[in-house]
């Protein structure tokens, strides 16, 4: 789960990470006031969870309340397109308002899970400012990393060798290892699987200050933390995905055609690269689950019928402890009262597959039977390309 | 033979009286696993079909000296459970569990890589050796006795997989889920190593996904050392980047782990790669010139 920067910005703050002083502000008038009350100049940032920003518009330094007022104007309830969002971008329903800072230099922090190596790892780079995979692919050899143990953590002569490497002064190494330590502690205490500082700023004085914050907490621990799972963002997620969200359906929208319906992750993928090998392109990844039982079947379904870029429905179910003949019956169930004039083409296969297809073929409800993938794949395209012709 | 369990393997299982532990211990006595004990705290005394109930795990093992565990419990008490089978000295742990936070799993990991626990998943359908036994998910009668072992990161995927090969006459020495997640135990590596040295194993069909190095590092292992023939397939080539595909762990993130780069990578360690999910029971058949 992402959330946004102002808010990673107070757990930081809670962490004892220096952020510049701000205030949240959801029309063009609270941002102007906020201008006013915290001192010019400032800057306006556009609170999305997508990065890119400031070349996108979204982030402008201006000197004057009136100044703040208009630039808010222009990006508060518009779409804010990034080169993460998508062409449809985002719509800012926020802006951050902060005081501008006297940046000496910029640096990178980032902390995030190692897979390979089953640690944290905790990089930095003088490179501040730029994305962490541009400085990996340009100059790999500015990024310095340390991981941490899982069971002791980040110890305290890693955050000091880490600063040290980024070539600055006494003082301002021992602010930057301060920073490591405390970025450390609230990666861990908060579940992420992604806190990351770009840039930390140098300022004048020689102390750090977090410009940027970016924080992803891991999903399956937000039980731990209740406090940070109400501040998931419904404007952030899409109609559908928020739908099928409510009914532990694993969806993700996609830009194609032809909507499908599987049971299990693994398959779900492959059965959208068997879409895109029959020359079609899939519409989503809908995952209704190993067992996929009756209801969850019937509010997938749901979702696929109200996508309206969905032309054609695959449905591909492997039937192993639940037999194919319940789940043909759980399909016919699901479907039956639904009112859609789209092609279905359903491929069943496991225990007591006969059953499963002479109950379908006997629905009525016009499904286009496949029994080997290959089949169903084929069954799709045409489908797809008679809707188009 | 077969890789990691055979019909002399005794099973521990936790959390035996909740709804998915029940039912798969039914059905895993159904096939003829051997079901010695089920943990469930408060509930010492209870059996279920006959397999006695204790409150702890040292307990069991004491009463019943099981060799393996499996792990129904849910996500937020499962990292607890793989310690607590560990620290009772079990050598095999499966955990079925889907949802484990990352961080708990970081922990287990590094202290069952200390203690010497083999794990199995999370987030894992489990492993049958057909014929012997199933600790596991998936529907046994699919499955046929023989000579292709196969390893997996998913279920249903795995499943149709077997069933492409058993209608073909193909029958399976050990099939294994290493599981959906981030960080896991046992990886693709440490099982290639147990089907070579496995004599009823021919052959290895390999379902890989985007997300992660673990084909990668296998491909690095059967260009080093592997002995048999291998057919692969990876889930995902149509995946966007940046977005969890249903198993937390398939995810392309900075550009890595894609499709792609897995697929040229076991191509060049000499796997015959099949894009079509529909055609790896065909590539296999070839291979064995069936």
């Amino acid at each position: 789960m992402k959330i946004h920067e102002f808010q990673a910005k107070e757990v930081f703050s809670s962490f004892g990470i220096p952020v510049p002083t701000g205030k949240v502000a959801a029309t063009p008038a609270e941002a102007r006031d906020a201008a006013r009350a915290l001192g010019l100049p400032v800057v306006v940032k556009a609170q999305i969870y997508a990065g890119g920003r400031g070349k996108a518009g979204g982030v402008r330094l201006v000197e004057s309340a009136e100044e703040a007022e208009s630039a808010a104007a222009a990006m508060l309830d518009r779409p804010l397109v990034t080169h993460q969002t998508g062409p449809e971008g985002r719509i800012v329903k926020r802006v951050l308002v902060e005081n501008a800072s006297d940046i000496e230099q910029e640096v990178y922090l980032g902390i995030t899970i190692d897979r390979a190596r089953r640690a944290p790892v905790v990089m930095a780079s003088p490179a501040g400012g730029v994305e962490i995979e541009e400085i990996a692919r340009k100059t790999p050899e500015r990024i310095f990393k340390e991981w941490a143990s899982p069971q002791i953590g980040l110890r305290p002569f890693q955050a000091h060798r880490l600063a040290d490497r980024l070539g600055l002064n006494a003082k301002t190494t021992r602010a930057v290892a301060a920073v490591i330590t405390n970025l450390y502690r609230a990666f861990a205490e908060t579940d992420c699987t992604l806190a990351e500082i770009n840039p930390l700023a140098i300022v004048s004085d020689g102390a750090a200050l977090a410009i940027d914050a970016k924080l992803n907490l891991d999903d399956n621990a937000l039980f731990r933390h209740p406090d940070l799972a109400s501040l998931r963002d419904p404007n952030e997620i899409s109609d559908l995905e928020l739908e099928a969200g409510k009914y532990n359906l694993n969806y993700i929208k996609l830009d194609g055609n032809v909507g499908c319906l599987v049971n299990g992750a693994g398959l779900a993928m492959a059965t959208m690269d068997l879409i895109g090998l029959a020359g079609a392109s899939p519409a989503n990844f809908l995952d209704v689950g190993g067992g996929a039982n009756e209801e969850m079947i019937e509010h997938g379904f749901d979702i696929l019928l109200s996508d309206s870029d969905v032309e054609a429905v695959f449905i591909n179910i492997f039937g192993g402890i639940l037999r194919c003949d319940i789940l043909a019956r759980g399909i016919v169930a699901a479907t039956r009262h639904r009112d859609f004039d789209l092609p279905v083409v359903i491929r069943l296969e496991g225990t007591n597959v006969e059953e499963g297809r002479r109950i379908l073929a006997e629905s009525g409800l016009g499904f286009r039977s496949a029994s080997t993938l290959s089949e169903a794949a084929a069954l799709v395209a045409q489908a797809v390309s008679k809707e188009a012709a | 033979m077969s890789i990691l369990v055979d019909e002399k393997t005794r099973v521990l299982v936790q959390g035996i009286t909740g709804k998915e532990g029940s039912f798969h211990t039914r059905r895993m006595i159904e096939y003829g696993t051997q079901v010695v004990a089920g943990v469930t705290p408060g509930k010492r005394g209870e059996a279920l079909d006959g397999v006695p109930v204790f409150n702890t795990v040292a307990e069991a093992v004491e009463a019943t000296r099981p060799n393996a565990a499996m792990i129904f419990v849910p996500p937020r008490f499962a990292a607890d459970a793989i310690l607590e089978a560990s620290e009772a000295g079990i050598d095999l742990v499966i955990c079925l569990t889907e949802g484990i936070p990352i961080h708990d799993m970081l922990v287990v990991r590094s202290e069952l890589d200390r203690r010497g626990t083999m794990l199995l998943g999370p987030n894992t359908p489990g492993i049958i050796s057909p014929g012997k036994t199933k600790l596991g998910l998936m529907a046994g009668y699919i499955h046929k006795e023989g000579a292709v072992g196969i390893l997996s990161r998913s279920g249903t995927l795995t499943y149709e997989v077997v069933h492409q090969l058993s209608t073909r006459g193909i029958g399976q020495s050990s099939c294994a889920g290493i599981g959906g997640d981030p960080i896991i135990g046992l990886a693709f590596t440490d099982l290639l190593a147990r089907f070579d040295a496995d004599p009823q194993t021919r052959a290895v069909v390999l379902i890989g996904e985007i997300g992660g190095t673990a084909e990668e590092e296998a491909a690095a292992y059967i260009a080093d050392r592997f002995t048999k023939p291998v057919v692969s397939f990876i889930a995902g080539r149509t995946a966007p980047p940046g977005r969890r595909m249903g198993h937390a762990g398939a995810i392309v993130s900075g550009g890595k782990g894609t499709a792609k780069e897995k697929t040229a990578a076991l191509q060049e360690a000499g796997v015959r790669v099949v894009e079509n999910p529909g055609e790896i029971g065909a590539a296999m058949a070839e291979l064995l010139g069936r």
